[in-house]
């Protein structure tokens, strides 16, 4: 695929391909996904010969498997699936990794979608594989698998030693760590959750459970020198490899960062935090009173609050503007910058921000419809599908991708068009 | 004596009220406080209907499915109840006290009434203690202060009665009358007895949770 | 009936061992200091001492009604002498606590209902269980199922491919019956996420599979997480680890945010419902479940009422509805579930006491996690409700709920019943029109 500033951005509608179109040779069809250039759209398909294949517009792949699931296009466009063959394989674009396993499963990419990985089991071992490179060492078990943003990392929560049946003295003892590029740290822990990378790729940060109560972040195999009662997953500042995570003190929540408490604990719950990209800023999403959740922008909870739930934390690049989903009584809206939308809807996806922050768009369902909305202001076609828009690079059009009366089309669409 | 007597019925009576106002209020206050700082949580799941709901129905005799089991006990227990309460306020002497001391008046109890009223509150009291030996799983969870808190009970009824038919020294009996009437109402908010205080709030609680989250009867 | 005999747990013992008089004291103090207020002062100081909630325990009326077994004795031999004493009790009182609240309460709130001031013993008991946790004496068996649950966030220790594979098989299986139905996966928009507990992909695949057929025939938008937070289901609620307890519900309703479905539904599981609808959301500041949970009793209620699924055939012979505390008490679903079992079953009869007021399976609360140590005394404890299945004279019991299934089981064959055990879901499948079934 091609850099997003190559691809069709001359407004308008394309039908790409029609998919009331009857193949003989597909029995159904299963979930429909988009390139992100909006040139093609991919399912997972059921042959009249009861095997698997892909198809991607009109054409199928040459290959049928066993099973083929978890149908992902990677950032850069390329197709992935996991399929089976006899072995598990992860397949890019039709062509299946060389190495076939006893399982593999969540796929992952790199931010630009360079570096594929996903998790892997093979004769009772556990690990990852990085664009087709197994780790050295396999586990009795692993979960909590990530790859770093640059995908030069991957690392996992594993476990180091074998544990019997209710063996709950050795399990104190601990016997889960974390894996880096398949290497353990030295040092065991009662549990380990959430790793994460940091963007230099020097550091690796998990939450650990030091005894059955005592929790802190560990970087590195060296926890902090203070526990809490709990903490949520770590993250690192995208310059200093300063970490921050929520930790919960005397009953409440606050924010430590390496170990100091930077937000007082004052909060019913704290979590999602990160950094902006430039680092000035800590945001997260927060519980500032029984019930009620919203933004807090460097521990200061935003005045807007939803009493259902509040999900989906995005800066816009540049970091001035923030944004999250919203959810009051069963409906859903966009939040920027403590300002809802007027509407609420059924469902809203993620915010996507317009690359210098000046809009804010998503994907949201009305009436078992669904359309896109900027800034508060809905498209005026609705589709029986569709995905998230897409910004051009000067934030003047968007892309569109939807499926109206089974045929998929892309539309590029001035931004202006859609405000008014 | 006479001296003791116009103390015990005047500074005293009001020490004694004033410590259970002052007390009640304070144990309601601290109770809810307490919540405030440490249960804020609590309050999200209050519901003024489930819990009016649910006291209406546990204010009913007989009403529960708990009570229908214990058939004699509800009776006797919702007569002593009403009468406690029946007897402290429309009693005839303590209607004309408070006419006499406030100005304040109202219709009282004819004294016949009154009279039978508090043989059944005393006779409740007997019968309570006497569950509480009886009954294997009253006795287990009883130990001195539930019999205290019975004879504090007891106490100001038995004297009234013997007061009312001038048994015994009639200015002894009334000043251990009112003694032991100032004693108990003092005691309210500082013992179990402080249940009189707290039940509305756990009763309209646990039905508020049961109302309002769990869809389903507390009765 | 036997005395009452203090258990030798592996847990507790090497537990026990590990404790000191000053640890205990100040373990107690820090749990009642910090971690209760108004609640349990109220609770504490309204008890009248009456024992009216005694007769609401199956443990109290099994056990030939030894008050030591009642509501109001369990607080007696827990509560009482840790707030009186402020905190110093003996390593020997901690363990007896630990078997009492852990072991012979099931929480299952019957004693709220009867108790005339509202007083949540259960509530008590859960405290009880909480210091239990924090001196680390909570018995070997319950505690390796919270280990499961911190270390994969399921109960039964399935690694996630386990998962995934699991239910690839049940669609497998599925298309022998439905040759195009789906086990949807990672469905991102689906209306629903159905999940389940850890049991079900470790040893009750079947009931997988019936609820997948049962999705499919009513033509539903469905899907299931191919990640952990698969699992609703909650032990470290009965072991006062509310932490681990956060972090599951966390899992769940983000994996249900984040597959964006409009609520959950999940399988006949008592517990489960319990901490999602009920404790879990609220330890993680969420009033109410943020993604509304369904339970299977109501779900079938409403599929059965919108007409998409129907009725074949009815099962003839009698059978009895048994209703599962945290659905009951917990949710209100008794008229629900009877019009579903009606709609499938020719004649139902009722046991005594039913609804709200039914008495417990003695396996819930954790009680049947504690394991093989406890069983005995488990199955001794529910005579009551032994006798009260034996009174209906049916054959078929249908409990909707797996601890309900676990502990009614052991109980059938203990007292000989000669019943079969099923759950709503399986009598659903067999009687419901299957149009598209080869």
């Amino acid at each position: 695929m091609a850099p997003k500033a190559q691809w069709d951005w001359s407004v308008g509608s394309k039908t790409v391909v029609d998919l009331a179109t009857n193949n003989d040779e597909v029995a159904w069809r299963e979930e429909s996904h988009a390139s992100p250039d909006g040139e093609q759209v991919a399912a997972v398909v059921r042959t009249t010969d009861e095997t698997y294949t892909v198809q991607v517009n009109d054409t199928l792949w040459e290959s049928q498997f066993d099973r083929v699931w978890y149908l992902r296009y990677s950032p850069d466009g390329r197709l992935t699936a996991l399929v089976n063959d006899g072995d598990w394989k992860l397949c890019v674009d039709e062509e299946a990794w060389e190495e076939g396993y006893g399982f593999v499963w969540n796929t992952l990419f790199s931010e630009d979608g360079s570096v594929i990985a996903c998790s892997v089991s093979d004769s009772m071992q556990y690990g990852m594989i990085k664009d087709g490179e197994i780790w050295p060492n396999l586990f009795a078990n692993a979960n909590n698998f990530v790859l770093s943003a640059d995908g030069a990392h991957t690392a996992a929560a594993v476990q180091t030693e074998p544990l019997g049946q209710a063996e709950i003295f050795k399990f104190k003892q601990g016997v889960f760590s974390v894996a880096v590029d398949g290497e353990p740290w030295e040092r065991n822990f009662v549990n380990v959750w959430t790793p994460v990378i940091s963007p230099s790729g020097t550091h690796v940060a998990a939450q650990v459970r030091l005894n059955l109560f005592e929790y802190t972040i560990a970087c590195n195999g060296a926890t902090w020198n203070e526990t809490f009662s709990q903490v949520w997953e770590p993250c690192f500042h995208p310059k200093t490899n300063a970490i921050a995570a929520p930790v919960r003190l005397g009953g409440k929540w606050g924010m430590a960062v390496d170990g100091q408490v930077v937000w007082k604990p004052q909060f019913f719950q704290v979590w999602h935090q990160r950094y902006t990209p430039r680092g000035d800023r800590l945001i997260a999403l927060v519980c500032p009173q029984y019930g009620r959740w919203t933004v807090a922008v460097d521990g200061q909870a935003w005045r807007t609050t939803f009493g259902d739930m509040i999900s989906d934390l995005t800066t816009s690049p540049d970091g001035r503007r923030i944004a999250a989903v919203g959810k009051e009584n069963e409906r859903w809206t966009i939040i920027a910058d403590d300002k809802a939308w007027p509407e609420m809807y059924d469902m809203c996806w993620k915010p996507v921000f317009s690359p210098n922050g000046d809009h804010v768009a998503a994907k949201v369902e009305r009436s078992k419809k669904y359309t896109i909305v900027v800034d508060g202001k809905p498209y005026s076609k609705e589709f029986s599908e569709c995905w998230d828009p897409i910004f051009s690079d000067d934030g003047n059009l968007i892309l569109i991708r939807g499926i109206i009366n089974n045929t998929y089309i892309r539309i590029v669409e001035r931004v202006s068009t859609i405000c008014g | 004596m006479e001296r003791i007597y116009v103390f015990v019925s005047g500074p005293l009576a009001w020490i004694a009220w004033t410590v259970f106002v002052v007390g009640s209020i304070y144990r309601i206050w601290h109770l809810l406080k307490l919540a405030k700082e440490k249960e804020q949580v609590l309050f999200s799941y209050i519901s003024f209907k489930y819990a009016i709901r649910s006291i209406i129905n546990w204010a009913i005799p007989w009403n529960t499915n708990n009570m229908r089991l214990h058939p004699i006990f509800v009776g006797v227990a919702f007569l002593f109840h009403i009468g406690f309460f029946l007897i402290l306020a429309f009693l005839s002497a303590h209607v004309i006290l408070l006419e006499e001391g406030f100005g304040l008046g109202w219709p009282a109890l004819p004294d016949i009434v009154a009279d039978m009223l508090a043989f059944a509150v005393l006779g409740a009291c007997i019968f309570f203690a006497a569950r509480r030996v009886v009954r294997p799983e009253v006795a287990f969870v009883t130990d001195w202060t539930d019999y205290a808190l019975l004879g504090l009970v007891a106490a100001p009824f038995l004297t009234g009665i013997l007061a009312y038919h001038q048994w015994g020294d009639p200015l002894v009996v009334t000043l251990l009358h009112i003694l032991s009437a100032e004693l108990l109402i003092a005691s309210i908010p500082f013992t179990r007895l402080s249940h009189m205080l707290f039940a509305p709030f756990t009763r309209g609680y646990i039905g508020s949770e049961f109302g309002m989250v769990r869809h389903v009867k507390d009765w | 009936m036997s005395e009452r005999v203090w258990i030798k747990d592996e847990g507790i013992e090497r537990g026990a061992e590990a404790l000191t008089p000053e640890r205990i004291e100040r373990t107690i103090n820090a749990v009642l200091g910090n971690e209760t207020g108004a609640r349990l002062m109220a609770y504490v100081e309204t008890c009248a001492h009456c024992g009216l909630c005694s007769e609401a325990c199956h443990f109290y009326l099994s056990r030939d009604r030894d008050p030591s077994y009642s509501p109001v004795g369990k607080v007696k031999q827990t509560i009482w002498p840790m707030l009186k004493n402020k905190g110093k009790v003996s390593v020997e009182f901690m363990k007896q606590a630990t078997q009492i609240a852990q072991t012979e309460c099931n929480l299952c709130r019957r004693c709220v209902q009867y108790c005339p001031f509202g007083i949540d013993i259960a509530y008590m008991m859960t405290l009880v269980r909480r210091i239990v946790h924090k001196l680390e004496l909570t018995p070997l068996y319950i505690q390796d199922t919270a280990h499961s649950h911190s270390a994969t966030l399921n109960q039964m220790w399935v690694k996630d491919d386990e998962w995934i594979d699991a239910l690839h098989w049940q669609e497998d299986e599925l298309r022998d019956e439905f040759p195009t139905a789906r086990i949807p996966l990672e469905k991102e928009g689906a209306e629903i996420m159905y999940s389940v507990i850890g049991p079900e992909p470790k040893f009750r695949t079947q009931l997988i599979y019936q609820a997948a057929a049962i999705m499919n025939v009513a033509g539903l938008d469905w899907t299931m997480p191919a990640t952990p937070g698969w699992d609703n289901s909650d032990m470290a609620m009965f072991t006062g680890d509310s932490e681990i307890m956060a972090r599951l519900k966390r899992a769940h309703f983000e994996t249900a945010a984040r597959l964006r479905v409009k609520k959950i539904v999940m399988g006949e599981c008592g517990h489960a419902f319990r901490s999602v609808y009920d404790t879990g959301n609220r330890v993680l500041g969420w009033r109410m479940p943020p993604i509304p949970v369904i339970h299977a009793l109501e779900f079938y209620w409403d599929l059965l009422n919108e007409g998409r699924i129907k009725v074949a055939k009815q099962i003839e012979e009698p059978v009895t509805f048994h209703d599962p505390c945290n659905v009951v008490r917990g949710r209100g679903l008794h008229e629900k579930a009877r019009e579903v079992v009606r709609a499938f079953c020719k004649n139902l009869v009722e046991m005594h006491p039913n609804r709200e007021h039914n008495l417990c399976c003695a396996a819930g609360g954790g009680v049947i996690n504690c394991g093989p140590p406890f069983k005995n005394a488990r199955v001794e404890s529910n005579r009551a409700k032994a006798e009260q299945l034996k009174a209906t004279g049916v054959k078929i019991c249908i409990a909707p709920c797996h601890n309900c299934h676990g502990g009614l089981d052991d109980i059938i064959h203990k007292y000989e019943l000669d019943m079969e055990l099923k759950f709503l879901g399986e009598i659903i499948y067999e009687c419901m029109e299957k149009p598209e079934a080869q």
